[in-house]
């Protein structure tokens, strides 16, 4: 096996045991830890990709700024104990676990396994190192996709705004 | 089985979506809820880089930003309003919150 695939297998690993824990562990201060792990396994996955960017800001965004968000969060509402009324009654749990194994299998039965897309993109054939690089994504992101862009800065101007008024205190 | 191909990481996005949407189903603590919908959204991440990395298109690895981007004003809206919530009732339990059930 090469170390790509070492890299892969171990990663897969962890991050199907890990976000399988979040949904179950009854603590939820656990919940958030593990799921953490479960997003620096994500950007590990990124670099096998060749997308080193995106991995950074998986990173820096996801498990730095979003997660401490979930765990103030946790820490300010006095969760960090099991709440009684946490789990689903076992009727619901079965519906979902059928649904989720009935999901996974039509994936597989649909040959998502053995699925390979011809390389027919406007940049193929590109090595994957330039094309997952800061470079590359800063000149998609500045030229093709600005209108975008602009309007995620306001998205996220209105949901800052949003949030400071929904968490203020009445008075 | 050595060879990794689209095919394994477009399998584990499934499957990481899979346990995030089992997630939304079984869990009644709103912010595991919201939990979650985060692994969800890292499941579909997976899935765009993959593509954009396999057919040779940026615009898979711009739209994984605009992802996390949204994820973040998702998460940030979604806690204020869990905290309201709280505030208003003392409990996280999303079958408390009936207000607008029809």
């Amino acid at each position: 096996m090469t170390g790509v695939a070492i890299a892969f297998w171990v990663l897969a690993a962890v991050a199907v045991l890990c976000s399988l824990l979040v949904i179950t562990s009854r603590n939820p201060v656990a919940s958030v830890l593990y799921l953490v792990v479960t997003f620096f396994c994500l950007a590990g996955l990124f670099v096998t990709l060749h997308s080193h960017f995106l991995a950074a800001v998986q990173v820096i965004v996801y498990a730095g700024a979003i997660m401490v968000l979930f765990l103030f969060v946790v820490m300010l509402l006095n969760l960090g104990t099991p709440q009684w009324f946490d789990v689903a009654t076992t009727p619901l749990k079965a519906v979902a676990l059928m649904l989720g194994i009935g999901f996974v299998g039509a994936l597989a039965a649909a040959g998502v396994g053995d699925f390979e897309p011809s390389a027919t993109g406007p940049a193929a054939g590109v090595d994957p190192d330039v094309l997952g690089s800061t470079e590359a994504i800063a000149t998609a992101l500045y030229s093709a996709y600005y209108l975008p862009f602009l309007v995620t800065a306001l998205l996220l101007l209105v949901a800052m705004v949003g949030a400071v008024v929904l968490a203020r205190r009445e008075r | 089985m050595s060879e990794i191909g689209v095919g394994h990481y477009l399998t584990l996005s499934a499957i990481l979506f899979t346990i995030g949407a089992i997630g939304v189903l079984t869990r009644k603590n709103a912010i595991i809820v919201f939990m979650a919908i985060e692994i969800m959204l890292n499941a579909a991440n997976l899935a765009f880089v993959t593509f954009a990395m396999s057919i040779g298109d940026l615009g898979g690895l711009v739209m994984v930003l605009f992802v996390i981007a949204v994820a973040a004003a998702e998460a940030a809206v979604g806690l204020a309003i869990i905290v309201a919530m709280y505030r208003h009732r003392e409990t996280v339990n999303v079958e408390a919150f009936t207000a607008m059930r029809g």
